[in-house]
């Protein structure tokens, strides 16, 4: 399963990353397995596990991190918003 | 309805013109304008860069007009965002509600503004003498958004 994942504001500065393209090993089911999956990678990835009120969306809905994963998703991770 | 996330400042009577000229039905017209200032969280801010989630913003922000106009009757809706850096004083946001009586347009510009601080995925950093900074979500921005319940009028 491919899926694209991107980050933004001071979770995208902490990880040194914008987005990418990410082909998932079997058992990442949810957006908290990916959370996991990429906190795996450590350095800097940790923070993902730790980041407070992490917010997600998929497919540009914000959902919680229970929600699934498939195919071909957008999945994003953000901190809570801060507009208007 | 209008939505547009933008760099262009906007201008507000001609926003509010467009919602009002030529529409026999409008008895109410009630906008909120946000700005820049020039202290938050106890530090003087010299001016901010607003990032957001291209797609998604439109596409939150409709969702929050939709359920706007599921609450109450609306004629029409503009929303306005502005991203990019902004200095003190200048127009960060334009809700402008449209309906028969005003108890309609000011709650529905309300709840607009509420929904939009919580749910649009925009994001600000400030620039401080300390150096810039992500702005902290806040819990009362939490609190203002859920007073609304979901789906009832308030």
């Amino acid at each position: 399963m491919t899926v694209t994942v991107l980050y933004f504001a001071a979770l995208k500065e902490a990880l040194g990353a914008s987005s990418e393209s990410l082909a998932l090993p079997a058992g990442v089911a949810t957006v908290a397995d990916l959370r996991a999956h990429l906190a795996a990678r450590g350095e800097a990835w940790g923070q993902l596990a730790s980041f407070k009120n992490l917010r997600c969306a998929v497919n540009q809905d914000m959902v919680p991190l229970t929600a699934a994963v498939k195919e071909g998703d957008e999945v994003a991770f953000f901190p809570p918003v801060t507009g208007g | 309805m209008k939505i547009a996330v933008q760099e262009a400042d906007f201008d507000v009577g001609a926003e509010l013109a467009a919602l009002t000229r030529g529409q026999p039905a409008v008895g109410a017209c009630a906008s909120f304008v946000g700005y820049v200032r020039d202290r938050n969280d106890g530090a003087a801010v010299a001016a901010m860069t607003l990032e957001h989630y291209p797609g998604m913003t439109e596409k939150a922000l409709a969702a929050i007009v939709d359920e706007a106009r599921g609450r109450w009757d609306l004629l029409d809706v503009t929303v306005i965002h502005r991203i990019g850096r902004l200095d003190i004083g200048d127009q960060i946001v334009l809700v402008a509600v449209t309906s028969a009586h005003r108890g309609e347009a000011f709650a529905a510009c309300e709840f607009i503004m509420d929904y939009l601080k919580t749910r649009a995925p925009f994001w600000k950093r400030e620039e401080t003498p300390e150096g810039a900074r992500w702005v902290d979500a806040r819990e009362t921005d939490d609190a203002a958004a859920g007073r609304w319940g979901e789906g009832g009028r308030r």
